[in-house]
C-alpha cells in the first residue's frame, strides 16, 4: 500500500514505520504540520492524564469485594456442595471443543491433501496469539481465589483440553464423518453432569456461567429455526414466503427486551395452565425466537452469495430441488455465513446481560447484588465490580470479533 | 395443465403434479400457523379468564395508578395516556441521541484514519473498548458509578451558578419564551425559507455566470439578518434563563433527570463506536482511483474530501448507519434497568399494577414495530434515490 497524505486515506502500514529512525517516525506521524503537532500535544496531555489517574485509581482499589464474591460472579448461587458437578460440566465442554477443533482441522487437512492443495495448520504460537486474552482472563480470575483448589482444577481442565486435542487426531472414521455427534453427545453429557441424578437444575445455573449457557444454547437452538426461515423467505411458494417475511421482520423490528418481558410475563398465558415452564426455560425460548429472526437474515445473505450457476449445475445433472439445496447450495452458503454467525454470537453474548431485567442472576446482576451486601453497601464499589464484569464480556467479544475478521479474510467472503 | 394427456395415455398420479404439491404445501403451512394461533389464542383466553383479567383492550381507558417522575403525570389518568407519556420519553432520547451519536461517531471514524498516529490510536482504543462491552453494563456503570455519585438533591452542586447538578436532576441554562415567542417561531420558519430561496438564486446565478456561488454564506447571512432584526423588533421574545435554586425547588433553566442523561450518554457512546466503524469502512471502500483522479485534476485536500471521497462514502454508509439509528432507538428500552420512564418501563409498571401482560406487551411490540417499519420505509425510498443511475 502506498502512502497518501489525505486524512481519508488509510494509515501507512507498520512495516513502513520500522525502517524509519525514531525522529523521522515522530516527525512523520506526530508532528507533520502545525495542526498535527497541536493535536498530538492536546491528545498526548489527555492520555497522560487518563493513564495517571487510572493508575492512581487502580492502586487504591480494594479488591476485597471481588475475592469474597468470586463464586457469586462466576456461578451465582450454585450449591457449594455440588460444585464438582460444575467442574465436570466444564471439563466436558472443554473436551468437546478440543475434540471438535482437532477433528475439524484434521478433516480440512485430509481434504486439502486429497485435492492436492497445500495446507497451512496454525502453529501453537499463532493459536496463542489469537486466544491469549482468554488465558490471561482465566489467570486474572484465579488470582482472586482464596484457596489453591480452583487453580488445580483449572490446570486439570487445561490437561483435559490438551488430551482431547491429541485424541482428536485419532478419531474413528465413522465419527469424523458425523462430526455433529460430538456437540450433541457433549450437550447431553453436559446436562447430565449438572442436572442428572439429583443434580442442580437449570434454575440454579447462574452467574457468568448463565451468560455463556444462554449464548451457546440460544444460538444452537435458533440456528435450525433460522435456517428454515431463511429457506422459507427464499421459497417460490408465496404463502410460505409471506409467513417467513412476517415473522422475521416482526421480530427484527422490536427490541429484545420486549421478547424477554414476553417470556417472563406473557408466555405463561399461552401454554395450558397445568404445564409450568421455569423462568430459565421461558427466557431461553424467548431468546431462541428472537435470535432465529436474525440468524435467518444472516443465512439468507449466505444463500444469496451462492451464484445461480451452481443451482443450474445441480439441475443439469438431474438433482432434485431438495438435493440441490442440501448438496450444492447449503454447503457453500453456510461456509460463507460463518463470520456473520460469529458476529451474531457476539451480539447475543452481550445481550444476555438483559436477563438481568427479568430477574435472572447473571454476571451483571451478581455484580450489583454484591454491592448491595451490607459490608460493601454504598462505598462506591459499583465503579469496581461493573468494570470487572465488563472485562469478561470484553475479552469474549474481542477475541471472537478478531476470529470473525480472520475467518472473513480466510474465506474471502465478499471477494470473488 | 392438470388435464394434459401424456403420449402413452397414462397420466401421472395427481400427487406428482407440481401445482398440487405447491398448493398442498402452502395450505399446510398456513394451516399449521393458523392452527397454532388458534391454539395459543384459546389458551390465552382461558388463562386470562382463570386469572380474572380483562380479555380485550378496554382496560386502556382505566386509571393507571402509576407515577412518572418529572412529568406531572396524574396517576388517575387512563392507561393509554401513561403509554403515550412513555413513548414521548422514548422520543426524547432518540431525538437528542441520534444527532449526538452521528457527530461523535463520524469524528471518531475519521480520527481512526488520521495520519496522526496518536489520534488514530486513541480512536482505535475507544472503538475496540466500547463496542465489545454490553450496552446495559455501560448504562449501569454510567448511572451507578457516575450519576449517582453526584451530590444529593438537598445539597446540589452549582458550578458557575449556571448549572444545578444533583444525582436526581441535571439542570443547565435554558430559554424562557415571553410574549411574541410564537411570532418569533413563525419568523424562524420564514427566515429558513428565505435562506433557501437565496441559496437557489445563488446557485442559478453561479450556473449562469460562472462566478462562485457562496450560497452557504449568503443563506446564512440572510437567515441571521432576518432573525436578528425580528429578535429586536419583537422586544427580545426569548431570553436565557438560568436555573435558580431555592431550598430544594429549582426554577428556570433546562435539563432532565439523571437517569435520562445516564441512558443518553451510555447509548450515545456505545452506538457511536459502531457508527465510527461504519464511517471508517465506508471511506476505505471508496475506490482508490477516485482519490487519484481527484489528485490528477489538482483538487486540494479539502476539495477532494468534500467533492469526491465523502459523497461516495456517504452513499455506502447510509444504510448501515440508519440500521444503527434503529438499534439505538431499540436500545433505549434498556432504560428500564435504571428507572427512566420510557415506554418499556411504563409497560413494566402497568403489568406490575395488575394490567394484563399479553395485551400490554403486544402493544409495546407494535409501537416499536411501527417505528422501525416507518424508518425502514423512508430509508428504502432514500436509498432508491441515492442509487447510481444505470447501475
Amino acid at each position: 500500500m502506498t502512502t497518501t497524505t489525505s486524512p481519508g486515506a488509510p494509515a501507512p502500514t507498520t512495516a513502513h514505520h520500522r525502517r524509519m529512525t525514531p525522529t523521522k517516525w515522530l516527525k512523520k506521524n506526530l508532528f507533520s504540520n502545525w495542526y498535527n503537532s497541536l493535536l498530538t500535544i492536546v491528545f498526548g496531555a489527555f492520555i497522560l492524564w487518563v493513564v495517571v489517574s487510572l493508575a492512581r485509581y487502580l492502586l487504591h482499589i480494594d479488591t476485597e469485594i471481588i475475592r469474597v464474591n468470586l463464586k457469586l460472579y462466576m456461578a451465582g448461587r450454585f450449591p457449594n456442595e455440588q460444585l464438582e458437578r460444575l467442574w465436570l460440566a466444564i471439563y466436558i465442554a472443554v473436551a468437546g471443543v478440543a475434540l471438535l477443533a482437532r477433528a475439524t482441522v484434521s478433516n480440512a487437512q485430509r481434504k486439502a491433501t486429497e485435492a492436492g492443495i497445500e495446507f497451512h495448520r496454525s502453529s501453537w504460537v499463532d493459536v496463542l496469539r489469537r486466544f491469549w486474552p482468554i488465558g490471561a482472563l482465566v489467570i486474572f480470575t484465579l488470582s482472586f481465589t482464596e484457596t489453591i483448589t480452583p487453580t488445580l482444577l483449572t490446570l486439570v481442565a487445561a490437561a483435559i483440553g490438551l488430551g482431547a486435542y491429541w485424541i482428536g487426531a485419532a478419531l474413528p472414521a465413522w465419527i469424523v464423518r458425523r462430526l455433529w455427534l460430538i456437540p450433541v453427545v457433549g450437550a447431553i453429557a453436559f446436562y447430565l453432569a449438572l442436572a442428572g441424578f439429583g443434580g442442580v437444575g437449570w434454575d440454579l445455573w447462574q452467574g457468568f456461567f448463565l451468560n455463556i449457557v444462554l449464548t451457546v444454547a440460544g444460538i444452537s437452538l435458533a440456528f435450525p429455526l433460522g435456517l428454515m426461515l431463511a429457506l422459507g423467505r427464499r421459497s417460490t411458494l408465496p404463502a410460505v414466503r409471506l409467513l417467513s417475511v412476517t415473522y422475521i421482520e416482526f421480530l427484527r423490528g422490536v427490541p429484545m427486551i420486549t421478547l424477554l418481558l414476553m417470556g417472563a410475563f406473557a408466555l405463561g398465558f399461552l401454554i395450558p395452565g397445568d404445564v409450568q415452564f421455569s423462568l430459565f426455560l421461558r427466557i431461553l425460548i424467548a431468546i431462541t425466537l428472537f435470535q432465529s429472526a436474525y440468524i435467518a437474515e444472516v443465512v439468507r445473505g449466505g444463500l444469496q452469495s451462492v451464484p445461480k450457476g451452481q443451482i443450474e449445475a445441480g439441475q443439469s445433472i438431474g438433482l432434485s430441488p431438495w438435493k440441490t439445496m442440501r448438496l450444492i447450495v447449503l454447503p457453500q452458503a453456510l461456509r460463507n455465513v460463518i463470520p456473520a454467525m460469529v458476529g451474531q454470537f457476539i451480539s447475543l453474548f452481550k445481550d444476555t446481560t438483559l436477563v438481568y431485567i427479568v430477574g435472572l442472576l447473571d454476571l451483571l446482576r451478581a455484580a450489583l447484588v454484591s454491592t448491595s451486601q451490607p459490608e460493601f453497601f454504598a462505598q462506591g464499589l459499583d465503579a469496581v465490580v461493573l468494570p470487572f464484569a465488563a472485562l469478561y464480556f470484553w475479552v469474549g467479544s474481542y477475541v471472537m470479533s478478531r476470529e470473525s475478521r480472520r475467518l472473513e479474510k480466510k474465506l474471502g467472503v465478499g471477494v470473488r | 395443465m392438470t388435464a394434459t394427456q401424456t403420449p402413452t395415455g397414462t397420466r401421472p398420479p395427481f400427487w406428482r403434479n407440481v401445482h398440487f404439491i405447491r398448493g398442498a404445501l402452502q395450505i399446510l403451512a398456513v394451516a399449521v400457523v393458523v392452527g397454532g394461533f388458534l391454539f395459543l389464542g384459546n389458551n390465552l383466553r382461558n388463562e386470562l379468564i382463570a386469572k380474572n383479567l380483562p380479555i380485550g383492550f378496554d382496560f386502556l381507558t382505566q386509571p393507571t395508578g402509576v407515577t412518572i417522575a418529572d412529568s406531572g403525570f396524574d396517576p388517575a389518568s387512563p392507561v393509554w395516556k401513561a403509554l403515550l407519556t412513555g413513548i414521548k420519553n422514548t422520543f426524547l432520547l432518540v431525538i437528542v441521541g441520534i444527532p449526538l451519536l452521528t457527530i461523535i461517531g463520524t469524528l471518531i471514524g475519521v480520527a481512526r484514519l488520521s495520519t496522526n498516529w496518536l489520534v488514530a490510536k486513541i480512536a482505535t482504543v475507544y472503538v475496540e473498548t466500547i463496542r465489545n462491552i454490553p450496552p446495559l453494563l455501560i448504562i449501569m456503570f454510567v448511572f451507578n458509578a457516575v450519576i449517582l455519585q453526584l451530590p444529593p438533591p438537598r445539597d446540589p452542586a452549582t458550578p458557575l451558578d449556571w448549572f444545578v447538578i444533583s444525582n436526581l436532576k441535571i439542570i443547565g441554562p435554558g430559554f424562557t419564551a415571553l410574549s411574541g415567542a410564537g411570532i418569533f417561531a413563525g419568523v424562524f420558519l420564514l427566515a429558513m425559507v428565505a435562506a433557501g430561496i437565496v441559496g437557489i438564486w445563488r446557485t442559478r446565478y453561479s450556473e449562469r455566470t460562472g462566478h462562485p456561488d457562496h450560497r452557504a454564506l449568503w443563506g446564512l447571512g440572510v437567515f441571521t439578518g432576518i432573525m436578528a432584526l425580528a429578535y429586536f423588533i419583537l422586544g427580545r421574545p426569548i431570553r436565557m434563563s438560568l436555573p435558580v435554586l431555592d431550598g430544594r425547588i429549582i426554577t428556570g433553566g433546562f435539563g432532565g433527570l439523571g437517569a435520562y442523561f445516564a441512558v443518553l450518554l451510555a447509548l450515545v457512546l456505545y452506538t457511536a463506536s459502531h457508527v465510527a466503524e461504519i464511517v471508517r469502512g465506508s471511506i476505505l471502500a471508496v475506490p482508490k482511483g477516485q482519490t487519484e483522479a481527484a489528485n490528477a485534476i489538482a483538487l486540494s485536500g479539502f476539495q477532494r474530501l468534500r467533492y469526491v471521497t465523502l459523497p461516495q462514502a456517504f452513499r455506502i454508509a447510509l444504510p448501515p448507519i440508519i440500521n444503527q439509528y434503529l438499534n439505538f432507538a431499540k436500545n433505549t428500552s434498556l432504560a428500564i434497568a435504571i428507572g427512566y420512564a420510557e415506554v418499556t418501563l411504563i409497560t413494566f409498571q402497568l403489568i406490575g399494577n395488575g394490567y394484563p401482560a399479553p395485551q400490554l406487551i403486544l402493544l409495546l411490540m407494535v409501537a416499536y414495530l411501527l417505528f422501525s417499519l416507518t424508518i425502514s420505509f423512508l430509508v428504502n425510498i432514500l436509498n432508491r434515490r441515492l442509487q447510481l443511475v444505470g447501475n
